[in-house]
């Protein structure tokens, strides 16, 4: 009792009804490409907002001041155990020479921080963290050290770099749920007008012994072609926009604050998510709108 | 064969569309089911096409027991049947052979099945010459022989007419009533429901005449009296 499928016929039915109804199917096409492109453009922003974030993270450090009797080789010795301490990615030791040479030519010309004495300043290692977000408890683990004396950080602006990079990453995936959900209602309602104008058809399929599967298959063939296509071109589309707000984003950012990554490398899982998105909203989209024509 | 035991439907809506009705059919027979409008003749017939299901009763159709038919069950069941209607439901942007065809894909034959019995059915309806025309151009009686092919293609055990000759004059509707009957002739069970007392009363076939959701009279041989069979 097992139906025989041609596919070729079911495929080729799928491909026909694209061109019976092709203004609707070119607009179904159009939404699939500009919800594929708002998607793509907002996870693209998030991918750069990421590599920027984690950019400016890896500028961020504390300090950590070493004890005044330690002698500089013995402070320079507390290098590895500080950089054992779990979370920090390396300590770069910084002499109080050096920190004097530094502070001068940070305030030169502020009367304020004239000459200072030289006994102010102490040896530190400059302490960089893999997590920003465990700051506090890398700083309290480093301060148990030994020979460590005291340290500094601005544990704000971590907190701030890390709500600003969860706000992004939250705000991006919301978006693309919400533009997910748009684009299977509208490639839905695509194909429930395409099947309504066939539902004659479909009843007298029905009426003749055909399966569900049998009368579903042109529908979702049909769902995946516009689907694929749409990414097809929605990809392309990316490409260009990206290329067009990166050059324009290169042309005024002349202080090189904002890093734009290259398209290419990402270019194959680009391709990848908007054809399995497309494939998807298509399939989908055509599943929930042939459901209620096949109660026959 | 077809048994319908103390079959009762209620739509929905409260109405009570049959009150208890019998009825066996066997393998071969010719019946017509006549009654007045809404007497409960459609609703026996989409009980039998499974597009409804009895409120209360027994069904059973070509060794389908319909009560606890499964969803993926039913188009099997339906491939035991040809239904042919008043409106003829041909696809009009296919060709009479397409339409054919159609139906058969439907049920996933091969090509060399399709080619061989599509000749078959437009033979014996007698449009072997109009394959390649579109149903727009065929007359009414030559659109309802279509459909009567269409209902045949697959080999059905039965045949079932909903008021196959309602948009046709007498003449036409003699026509198609007589390929009905040869169809009968070559092994296959007919039943047919009409209205029409006339053409109902020149073939000496089983009766049965419903009313009001019950069957008041069921004779083989019998003919129908505008408003009861004898």
């Amino acid at each position: 009792m097992r139906q025989r499928y041609n596919f070729k016929y079911l495929f080729s039915e799928g491909f026909h009804s694209i061109f019976t109804h092709g203004f609707m199917s070119f607009a179904a096409v159009c939404m699939i490409v500009c919800c594929l492109l708002i998607m793509g453009s907002f996870s693209l922003v998030a991918v750069n907002a990421q590599h920027n974030f984690s950019d400016l993270e890896k500028d961020n450090q504390f300090s950590a001041y070493i004890d005044e009797t330690l002698s500089q080789e013995e402070a320079r010795a507390l290098q590895d155990e500080i950089e054992a301490i779990p979370n920090v990615a390396r300590a770069e030791f910084v002499t109080k020479e050096q920190a004097q040479a530094d502070f001068e030519a940070d305030y030169e010309g502020n009367p304020l921080f004239e000459d200072l004495p030289s006994t102010v300043y102490r040896d530190r290692f400059h302490v960089y963290l893999e997590d920003l977000s465990k700051l506090t408890e890398t700083e309290a683990a480093v301060k148990q050290v030994a020979g460590v004396a005291d340290t500094y950080s601005a544990p704000e602006i971590a907190e701030g770099f890390t709500v600003i990079r969860n706000i992004a990453g939250g705000v991006a995936l919301i978006l693309v749920a919400i533009l997910l959900l748009v684009s299977l209602f509208i490639i839905s309602n695509t194909i429930k007008l395409a099947t309504f104008n066939r539902r004659e058809e479909i009843a007298i399929m029905k009426m003749c012994g055909a399966t569900n599967a049998f009368v579903r298959w042109p529908f979702v063939f049909e769902g995946m072609i516009l689907g694929v296509t749409g990414a097809l071109v929605g990809f392309f589309l990316q490409w260009g926009v990206y290329a067009l707000v990166g050059r324009a984003v290169g042309g005024t950012d002349t202080i090189d604050l904002i890093k734009v990554l290259p398209f290419q490398p990402m270019a194959l899982w680009v391709l990848l998510a908007f054809l399995i998105t497309g494939l998807l909203i298509g399939v989908v989209g055509s599943m929930l709108a042939i459901r209620k024509f096949l109660q026959v | 064969m077809i048994r319908l035991i103390d079959i009762q439907k209620s739509y929905d809506n409260g109405t009570k569309a049959l009150k208890g009705v019998n009825l066996r059919i066997d393998d071969g027979e010719f019946v017509f089911l006549v009654g007045p409008s809404g007497s409960g003749k459609s609703t026996i017939l989409k009980l039998i096409t499974a597009e409804i299901a009895p409120t209360a009763g027994r069904l059973m159709v070509n060794g389908y027991n319909l009560n606890n038919i499964t969803p993926r069950q039913v188009p099997y069941m339906r491939r035991t049947l040809g239904v042919i209607f008043q409106d003829f439901r041909l696809i009009e942007k296919k060709t009479v052979k397409e339409n054919l065809i159609f139906a058969m894909q439907v049920v996933g034959a091969s090509s060399r099945e399709i080619r061989k019995r599509v000749a078959y059915v437009l033979d014996l309806v007698g449009l072997l010459d109009k394959g390649d025309q579109r149903p727009d151009q065929l007359s009414g009686g030559e659109q309802q022989r279509v459909a009567i092919a269409r209902a045949l293609v697959n080999n059905p055990q039965m045949i079932i007419a909903d008021e196959p000759t309602g948009n046709l004059d007498p003449m036409r509707s003699l026509e198609i009533m007589m390929l009905l009957e040869r169809i009968n002739e070559l092994g296959t069970t007919v039943l047919v429901v009409t209205h029409e007392r006339e053409l109902v009363n020149r073939f000496s076939k089983r009766v049965v005449a419903i009313e009001n959701g019950r069957i008041i009279s069921d004779e083989t041989g019998g003919y129908y009296n505008n408003e009861t069979t004898i």
